[in-house]
């Protein structure tokens, strides 16, 4: 009985499945084989879509994500980046200094120097979530993308060459209209 | 070739009228000449395989080798290959294995004896010619049978067992599409056949048109190419009969497969497309014209490749035996009829 009440479920399915594949006209045989060398030709045709590399530099977007730039002045050695990131290649020192009051007459500021901010980028996966984490506006996406080394061991960048990576960043694109503004300073 | 030597031979004195008439200096000429174009066009078909079939697929291909468009890459691969380490399998059969890629080469390397270049530019003239040429293409097989059974490998046995089925389903359409044209021409012989072809070209007959598509498709699955390089089908059985082969060895198996496009594309020529007949009004010397005839096959070969996916084993023998046969019996018919009305 249950088989019987199956089998008459399935039926329309299939006849719905056979009614919507549409019905081939007749062609004439190798028609397609002749479309198909017609594809292929017309791609040997037009421009190889290849750039030869180190000739001719690749014509990326201009917020490409390259590799991730510091700019140091903004750190304030929270570690938000380096407990955020996946992979631990993030390493933060620092030292806390002090700093003239904000109004004259108040007591000195304590700021967190940053001695040490290196990522290890043997280790980076790139996914960004540093980038994303920093509260202050210290990391930035570059699209610089040239920075290979020989050794391994070479590929941990330090505070001046991540510093040196800020230049590459380009502009932040304007906000679109009627967005909300940034609260704050 | 030869009238060259005797036009020289006629007007220099006695020490070259020596040299012409000594037949075994005649034949290591003969020998030189065959071996230098059986090395370089094979190289020339392989690396228009190299950028016809990347520009194909939107890339450059080679661009550094050589400097301009990497003109040098096969050169490189050559150099290559010479270098790698020579590698048996332990379980190889050693002589059948070190024999087997020079099986393979030297029938493509004797066809080129009986290709006419031009009305006297031909080492022999064979009264056998196309019934020779059909005889050596098919010994290169044998070579493949051998490097197959000699690896000791599964994938290489079954390659090999492919290429050997492949070879006796599509040598009954080439013959018989060839035989269409020996017909036609009422001679065996290469140049007797291009002869036949002075007023019109056989490809303008729509029977031998019908013969020569044939003929194409069958020389395509003789040699093994797309789409028909079910022994080779790496995604099934690596590389076929090559797999266990390294250095100078595969490298003599590659030679022999672009070896073999330069001679069945000749030979095509002469049979359909009237061999270094030019056609009126364009002043080109015969050979050239023989090189252009070859080179557009050729190109057909490398544009088929780049076009159509392989055939499955099955597929390949019922096209063979169910399609190309009866219609190619067909062609023989219909030659006959029109020949003998």
């Amino acid at each position: 009985m249950a088989a019987d009440e199956t089998h008459a479920e399935v039926t329309p399915t299939r006849g719905e499945t056979s009614t919507r594949t549409p019905v081939k006209s007749w062609t004439l045989p190798g028609v397609g084989l002749l479309k198909g060398l017609g594809v292929t030709m017309k791609h040997m045709l037009k421009p190889a879509v290849t750039q030869q590399y180190p000739d001719v530099k690749p014509n990326l977007p201009a917020r490409t994500r390259g590799v991730i730039a510091l700019r140091e002045d903004n750190c304030t050695s929270c570690m938000l980046c380096v407990r955020s990131c996946p992979d631990w290649c993030i390493y933060i020192e620092a030292h806390k200094e002090l700093a003239p009051p904000r109004r004259a007459g108040g007591a000195p500021r304590k700021v967190n120097k940053v001695d040490r901010f290196d990522i290890d980028y043997a280790l980076c996966m790139y996914c960004g979530i540093c980038v994303d984490v920093c509260p202050f506006d210290a990391l930035f996406w570059s699209p610089e993308y040239e920075y290979s080394e020989p050794r391994i061991a070479d590929l941990l960048h330090d505070k001046t060459k991540l510093g040196e990576w800020m230049e590459t960043v380009p502009e932040a694109p304007a906000l679109e209209a009627g967005a909300e503004k940034k609260k704050g300073k | 070739m030869t009238s060259l030597l005797l036009a020289q031979a006629a007007t220099e004195p006695s020490i070259v009228n020596q040299l012409v008439d000594n037949f075994w200096f005649v034949l290591a000429i003969k020998t030189l000449v065959v071996i230098g174009f059986f090395l370089t066009a094979p190289m020339v078909v392989g690396y228009a395989e190299h950028k016809v079939l990347a520009h194909m697929q939107g890339r450059l291909g080679p661009m550094e080798a050589g400097g301009f468009h990497g003109w040098a890459q096969l050169v490189a691969d050559g150099v290559k290959f010479i270098q790698k380490e020579d590698i048996v399998p332990e379980a190889a059969d050693r002589p059948v294995f070190s024999m087997a890629p020079a099986v393979a080469m030297v029938p493509y390397i004797v066809l080129f004896v009986i290709i006419p270049f031009g009305p006297s530019a031909y080492i022999v003239d064979l009264d056998v010619g196309i019934f020779f040429a059909i005889a050596v293409s098919g010994i290169s097989v044998i070579g493949v049978l051998m490097a197959g059974w000699a690896s000791a490998n599964k994938f290489a046995l079954i390659g090999a067992l492919r290429a050997a089925a492949q070879l006796i389903a599509y040598e009954l359409p080439l013959i018989l599409a060839a035989a269409a044209v020996v017909m036609q021409a009422g001679t065996m012989s290469m140049l007797g056949i291009v002869q036949a072809q002075e007023p019109m070209w056989n490809i303008v007959r729509p029977w031998q048109a019908v013969g020569f598509i044939i003929f194409m498709i069958a020389a395509l699955a003789e040699l093994t190419r797309p789409p028909f390089d079910m022994p080779v089908a790496d995604s099934e059985i690596i590389f076929g009969a090559y797999t266990e082969y390294t250095g100078l060895k595969f490298a003599f198996f590659l030679l022999a497969e672009y070896g073999g496009i330069v001679a069945l594309s000749a030979i095509a020529s002469v049979l359909y497309l009237g061999g270094y007949l030019g056609l009126p009004g364009i002043p080109l010397p015969a050979f050239m014209w023989m090189f252009a005839k070859i080179g557009a096959l050729a190109f057909m070969i490398i544009w088929f490749r780049a076009t159509f996916p392989r055939l499955r084993e099955d597929q390949l023998q019922r096209f063979a035996w169910i399609t190309l046969i009866p219609l190619s019996l067909l062609v023989v018919l219909v030659t006959a009829i029109v020949e003998v009305s």
